[in-house]
């Protein structure tokens, strides 16, 4: 948890140097990015970043590939609902561990944007909750590959490296090209980490913000939904 | 309780071969019909590779057969799973059901939720669990940090607390220390006679048949070889009885109509000798046998469980041959 924090903190640091120094190159405002706002931006995404667990752990498709996902599969549960209020908890206990300290820190020691206006705030934060929601419908999605692939690292990999860049953490998403960011915002990514910080910085209107969050909660979720379906009735269970 | 006609499940196997991939269908179970009332405690066993497992999966609703027909409690497993969850218990012996890094109770706290068991059923239900199965000492220990017979136990309770029909386990005991499987013999047994809980267990280690199921199913190749009460199928394959008699004095074997001597030890102070079921009794035997040499001591010796079964196997493949 310390380390989680430290972390988050440390390349925090690195990363509002680096954007900053970028700003200052393109005097000081990049595509409604001025000083203030960016190091919101980098905070906000450092506290998301352990909040909606954006690189996730794996752990249903080790249990597909060990065949311990049996004993998952004979409880009288939906397993993915199971699986989504445990993602909740989590997310309740990382509110506090993880969203909270950097987004904190930089408050107190970064020049900071704050919400103009106070329904923001609450705004926020069920954009984040929306957006943990549809960061554990995309893992579970990946997770289940795993009944087909049996080892889904590949998949998992990809998914590392690419959703960082797209959903709006290594740069915002209003600094890619104008083409970009219209197909970007087609796609579920932005809808993990720009969304949020959006609603926190008062970008755009935060109703249609939220609305585009829901309808990919829905969407992803209910994927995830036939998806398991279809798992379940081809489902060869590994070992005896 | 249990109800199943010509189920069959087939699955498919690639074998690779340079770039080309060919799939071989493999049948696991194939056409295999039994019915288990309530209350029954059955042995469901046969070596590895055999179709037990499916078989399991398939009556948990876990695997869809490939045809057949599969009802448990009246239940269609595969298409009903969540209902048919409620109404039964699975133990696997070789996977877990608690969490691994919880206390015990925990998991069973747990446990509870997910089964929306009332809490005055769930404490008096753990609290029997806890008391007949030795669990107090160890309820606030973490999973990971249990013994195998300590975590057995606790996936036992586990399986119990919704107070399940039946009881599916899948080799319960393996692993285990003698004292360790004992004890949940006893306990096994127990819940079938006194709360009426339908047991159907696959094992490797025939004592749990022994002291725990009065009918054993054989199954092999997909195939029930055998159904029926232990001792029967022990009369069916091996006819043969044996009594071991001790002489006082080193002396040929006695000649006794019907009775074959196999062989002697000890230079002729003990002799084996076997004998049909069908045509004579032990004590018909012994008299006879008292009347021509002094007997020190004897010993009317049964066939072995596991000799039943490899006689089992071994019938179904000769059959196979002459095929």
């Amino acid at each position: 948890m310390l380390a989680g924090m430290t972390a988050n903190v440390v390349f925090g640091l690195l990363r509002a140097a680096v954007l900053v120094a970028a700003l200052q190159a393109a005097n000081g405002e990049i595509a409604e990015y001025g000083i203030a706002a960016t190091n919101t931006y980098v905070w906000i995404g450092q506290g998301l970043l352990g909040f909606i667990l954006l690189w996730g752990t794996n752990e249903l498709a080790e249990r597909v590939r060990s065949g311990d996902v049996v004993v998952d599969l004979y409880r009288p549960w939906h397993l993915q609902s199971a699986l989504l209020a445990q993602d909740l908890g989590r997310g309740g206990y990382a509110f506090l561990t993880r969203l909270a300290p950097p987004m904190v820190f930089g408050m107190l020691l970064f020049p900071f944007q704050f919400p103009a206006s106070p329904v923001q705030w609450p705004l926020f934060l069920v954009s984040a909750v929306i957006a943990l929601v549809i960061s554990f419908a995309c893992r579970f999605l990946i997770d289940v590959s795993a009944f087909w692939l049996l080892d889904n690292r590949g998949l998992y990999g990809f998914w590392n490296v690419t959703s960082g860049l797209l959903c709006g953490l290594t740069v915002p998403v209003a600094f890619f090209p104008e083409w970009a960011r219209d197909v970007l915002w087609m796609t579920p990514f932005p809808a993990l980490m720009q969304a949020p910080i959006d609603v926190f910085l008062g970008h755009g209107d935060p109703v249609r913000t939220l609305l585009y969050q829901v309808f990919w909660a829905v969407a992803l979720l209910a994927a995830g939904h036939l998806v398991l379906q279809r798992a379940v009735r081809r489902v060869v269970v590994q070992g005896g | 309780m249990i109800e199943v006609r010509e189920l069959r499940r087939e699955f498919k196997v690639a074998t690779s071969k340079g770039l080309r991939r060919n799939y071989r269908t493999v049948t696991a179970v194939d056409g295999v019909t039994f019915d288990v009332a309530a209350g029954e405690a059955v042995g469901y066993v046969g070596p590895n590779g055999a179709g037990k497992s499916t078989t399991i999966k398939m009556l948990t609703g876990i695997l869809v057969p490939t045809s057949g027909h599969v009802r448990v409690g009246d239940i269609d497993p595969s298409k009903q799973r969540r209902d048919l969850a409620k109404r039964i218990g699975v133990v696997f012996g070789q996977r877990s059901q608690l969490w691994w890094d919880l206390p015990l109770g925990d998991s069973f706290d747990l446990l509870r939720s997910i089964y929306r068991v009332s809490a005055e059923d769930y404490r008096r239900r753990l609290d029997e669990c806890v008391e007949l199965l030795g669990l107090q000492e160890f309820l606030i220990t973490p999973v990971r940090q249990l013994s195998l017979g300590q975590r057995m136990r606790g996936e036992i309770t586990a399986a119990l607390l919704h107070a399940p029909e039946l009881l599916v386990l899948d080799e319960p005991t393996i692993g285990l220390d003698l004292e360790s499987k004992e004890r949940l013999r006893e306990f096994l047994a127990d819940i079938n006679t006194r709360r009426g809980t339908t047991l159907l267990l696959t094992t490797h280690d025939l004592d749990d048949i022994e002291r725990l199921c009065p009918r054993l199913m054989v199954i092999d190749h997909g195939r029930v070889l055998a159904d029926g009460p232990l001792e029967e199928l022990r009369a069916e394959v091996t006819p043969d009885r044996e009594l071991v008699i001790d002489l006082r004095e080193p002396g040929p074997a006695p000649d006794v109509p019907g009775v074959t001597a196999v062989r002697s030890e000890a230079n002729g102070l003990r002799h084996h000798l076997t004998f049909r079921r069908a045509e004579t009794t032990a004590a018909q035997l012994i008299t006879q046998v008292v009347r021509q040499v002094e007997v020190h001591d004897l010993a009317v010796v049964e066939p072995e469980i596991d000799d039943v079964i490899r006689k089992l196997y071994q019938r179904e493949l000769d059959q196979d041959i002459r095929r």
